[in-house]
């Protein structure tokens, strides 16, 4: 039950785009049509699944303070923790590198339309984001840090198809010209984060 | 190390042409205006709104965010000739991480409550796309002395559109300007409210929006095509 909460709450409440603005860049530059907005959020969904368990290891295992007690007991003292940063950087950058030639081995269809957002998403402040409020919030366990990423991915999925669906309705409108494009997504962007906070109120 | 190595160049670059030509002058002052980085490139937004609640942080972030864009953009260039163009990305990423860890540690140790606030977000300074973007768009194709340029005037566009959304924050959100009282307590007792929507997330976004739509009223070049 724990699990199910900490995932909708992942989705909903603290969504990644609307509650801390993490991907931003991309879910703007390719939000233009749905085709692409789906591509690059089960890219997104996909990445962060994989990569937030991984650096938890890491941050369990290696990096805190006092977790190399493991391989000798000389090493009790120790804090790595300031290294984190690169750390969980190099562990996205080569998983991005890895599923990107796996995929291309084993599922060349999938490949076919992951395919150049792939990469982009080494870059992606969401992966990095969600990796670092993991390691903020100390969740429990692997099975919690898991359920917390796919919940940011899946909250970030949604946001990115819904603001496509709305772009391509909107391209034929009548929009002030200085507003057109940019402008005008922020302020869509805007309002769905106002109708997302209505979720804040639910404690979980 | 790459103090010895950055030194050498830039003092080449000096001879040949000065220090501020029309040119570097250029590079310095167009992120401001004509390329704003979050305005007109769409780059690093992400920690753009997450920050702007109030002015304190925002500055912090945006000195923070122009010491790690002019100095990764310095050593990449230094180093650009070498990257072997298949693992930029990694090489771009590694330098600046590195950076961004001494920004870190640095606000840890001289404004420990404001690197508290910023939480997660000094850290995506990383993954911040304007890093990344004059990286890959300025520093690896330049010389030294004018990425350098480049990333202070970028880092400073940035900053300015962080200074005026926060201000508008905090100003209207919280009657404050960097913590001091500029609505007074008088305005309250005749029935003025803070207004408690501006400090939530969505109204960052809604800034953003009114400051693009401004900006471009102002330069049409920059409207974009139908």
């Amino acid at each position: 039950m724990e699990h199910v909460n900490l995932f909708i709450k992942a989705v909903f409440i603290e969504n990644m785009i609307f509650a801390y603005f993490l991907g931003m860049c991309s879910y703007l530059a390719i939000s233009k049509t749905v085709k692409s907005a789906v591509g690059l959020g089960m890219a997104v969904i996909f990445v962060l699944t994989v990569s937030v368990p991984i650096c938890y290891l890491l941050e369990k295992y290696v990096l805190k303070a006092g977790a190399l007690a493991w391989l000798s007991s000389d090493f009790a003292s120790v804090d790595l923790s300031f290294l984190s940063f690169i750390m969980f950087i190099a562990t996205i950058a080569s998983i991005v590198q890895l599923v990107e030639m796996v995929v291309e081995k084993f599922a060349p269809a999938l490949y076919a339309t992951l395919g150049i957002f792939l990469p982009l998403i080494a870059v992606n402040c969401s992966i990095l984001g969600g990796a670092l409020f993991m390691q903020e919030r100390e969740y429990a366990t692997l099975g919690e840090a898991t359920v917390f990423a796919i919940g940011s991915g899946v909250g970030w999925f949604l946001a990115i198809v819904a603001l496509s669906a709305i772009r391509e309705k909107i391209r034929y409108s009548n929009i002030p010209d200085p507003l057109r494009g940019l402008g005008i997504t922020f302020i869509i962007t805007g309002l769905m984060a106002i109708a997302f906070m209505s979720f804040m109120g639910i404690k979980l | 190390m790459s103090n010895e190595i950055s030194t050498a160049p830039k003092k080449e670059q000096v001879k040949k042409e000065p220090l501020f030509s029309p040119k570097n002058k250029k590079l310095l002052y167009d992120p401001m205006n004509d390329s704003n980085p979050i305005t007109v490139q769409v780059l690093g937004i992400c920690s753009a709104l997450a920050v702007t609640v109030k002015m304190q942080p925002s500055i912090v972030m945006a000195l923070a965010v122009m010491v790690v864009t002019a100095f990764s953009s310095l050593i990449i260039s230094i180093i650009r000739n070498i990257i072997p163009n298949r693992i930029r990305i990694i090489v771009q990423l590694t330098v600046v991480a590195a950076m961004v860890i001494l920004v870190d540690q640095f606000l840890k140790a001289f404004v420990y409550d404001v690197s508290k606030q910023l939480s997660v977000f000094v850290g995506l300074i990383i993954t911040n796309c304007i890093v990344m973007g004059r990286l890959e768009a300025f520093a690896m194709a330049n010389k030294p002395w004018p990425s350098f340029i480049d990333g202070i005037g970028n880092g400073l566009g940035y900053g300015v559109i962080l200074v005026i959304v926060s201000m508008i924050r905090e100003l209207l959100g919280s009657g404050e300007l960097m913590g001091f009282r500029i609505i007074p307590e008088s305005v309250y007792e005749m029935g003025y409210f803070n207004n408690g929507l501006i400090i939530m997330p969505p109204m960052a976004l809604i800034i953003v929006g009114i400051i693009i739509w401004v900006q471009r009223s102002r330069n049409r070049k920059l409207i974009e095509a139908k």
